[in-house]
């Protein structure tokens, strides 16, 4: 790891001086994969802004229809919580093991936007909205390309806010060596008073998360698993990579997404 | 660029100056000479490092030294009451649950979060806890079978 300067401010205002200031500043949350990316030297920042003692960032509530569930958010504190589980079914399950959950947050995983990272297909498929510091993005304009978001350098993704859904299911093809997502497929119904939509969010298949129209449209007019298995999904530009052909990855995106849909019954 | 951090290690204070780079392992190892917590694949996927911070079992490879500031540490060394082995220690021991023991530190402080919630673990619970720790000589059987025990005696002794 190359060295770098390290600072543990406590409030968003210290985060933002320190990131006008500094010369090439990353923030860090869990650092369960800026760590591991600084091992490997693939970056080199001069400082490391560590965003643990910003009290605020996390915690998980609900007012009205919304939950909001702050960046700082554990994987953990997600997957136990009953109120994501009442509100947001599915929205952290698979994702890394117990220790990684122990100390990976919601606002790392989706600032940083591995093309195999669980969150965004939850993200996207439960219609988030993501709050930073400067404005409010929806998770269909947040994930932009390969670990590419919408965020501008100087932007700090605070909090998570989900629409309840009537219904949700995530089902991931891991790779067996790093459990990361081969394929994973996140399937969810909108309240019927907000319309009944259904989303569909794959992650894994492709360089950055996508939506599935086709089997979106099919599951509103019949929610069955039925409705999508003969949809086939088209493997141009999708990834390639000694663990899975292109062609594989089309071909499980479906199979995922009958079993999210069986799921979600 | 150094700091100077402070932590409780296995219920002792220790301070140190350290480069910002320096792994919490590494600082376990290196400074401290507790050894028993080990370095495997340094890719934050076999476990073999994994110790507990303020109760939680976490890949000290995967952590800055820095990041622990204030913490509760604890590892291998902290489990065994002088000669007398925890529990956990010892069913592994009964139970033949490890072979060349590399990955048992990681898995004696990854069984025990696992005990601590949830006190009664089945087969597979066991197994879908162990998602992170990784043992080459593929002794599976034979860990889940001692952290199973090793529960028990736990639940038994308190």
């Amino acid at each position: 790891m190359y060295t770098f300067d390290y600072h543990r401010p406590e409030t968003i205002d210290a985060v933002r001086e320190l990131l006008a200031a500094c010369d090439d500043p990353k923030l860090m949350a869990g650092g369960m994969t800026l760590l591991p990316t600084m091992k490997q030297r693939l970056a080199q920042p001069s400082d490391l802004v560590d965003l643990a003692a910003i009290d605020e960032m996390a915690g998980i509530s609900v007012a009205g229809d919304t939950l909001t569930i702050g960046a700082m958010t554990r994987h953990v504190d997600v997957s136990k919580s009953e109120l994501v589980k009442a509100h947001s079914p599915a929205l952290a399950e698979h994702i890394g093991d117990p220790q990684v959950r122990n100390r990976g947050t919601i606002g790392g995983s989706i600032a940083n936007a591995d093309p195999a990272a669980d969150y965004p297909a939850a993200i996207v498929a439960l219609n988030a909205l993501v709050t930073t510091n400067h404005r409010q993005i929806a998770a269909d304009d947040f994930f932009v390309d390969l670990f590419e978001t919408a965020l501008a350098h100087d932007e700090i993704v605070l909090s998570v806010s989900l629409p309840k859904v009537s219904r949700a299911a995530y089902m991931k093809f891991p790779n067996p060596a790093s459990r990361y997502a081969i394929v994973g497929v996140m399937v969810a119904q909108m309240l019927a008073e907000h319309g009944g939509d259904v989303r569909v969010a794959v992650t894994g298949a492709g360089s950055c998360v996508f939506r599935v129209p086709a089997m979106e449209s099919a599951l509103a007019s019949s929610f069955t698993p039925e409705a999508v298995a003969d949809i086939e999904i088209s493997d141009d530009g999708l990834n390639e990579d000694i663990h899975a052909s292109a062609e594989y990855r089309a071909h499980l995106t479906t199979v995922m997404a009958k079993r999210a849909v069986a799921a979600c019954a | 660029m150094t700091v100077t951090v402070s932590m409780t290690v296995n219920s002792k204070a220790v301070s140190a100056e350290v480069e910002t780079r320096t792994l919490l392992v590494h600082y376990l190892r290196e400074s401290l000479r507790l050894t028993g917590t080990h370095i495997g694949c340094d890719t934050s996927q076999c476990g073999a490092c994994v110790v507990h911070v303020n109760g939680e079992s976490v890949k000290s490879c995967t952590m800055l030294a820095v990041q622990a500031e204030g913490a509760e540490v604890l590892t291998v060394e902290g489990l065994a009451n002088g000669d007398e082995l925890h529990p956990m220690q010892e069913a592994f021991r009964q139970n033949h649950g490890l072979q060349c023991g590399f990955c048992t530190p990681g898995m004696l402080m990854s069984a025990l979060d696992l005990v601590k919630n949830n006190p009664a673990p089945c087969d597979r619970e066991v197994r879908e806890w162990l998602e992170g720790n990784l043992c080459r000589c593929t002794g599976y059987q034979n860990i889940v079978k001692s952290i199973i025990a090793g529960a028990a005696a736990m639940a038994a002794q308190s």
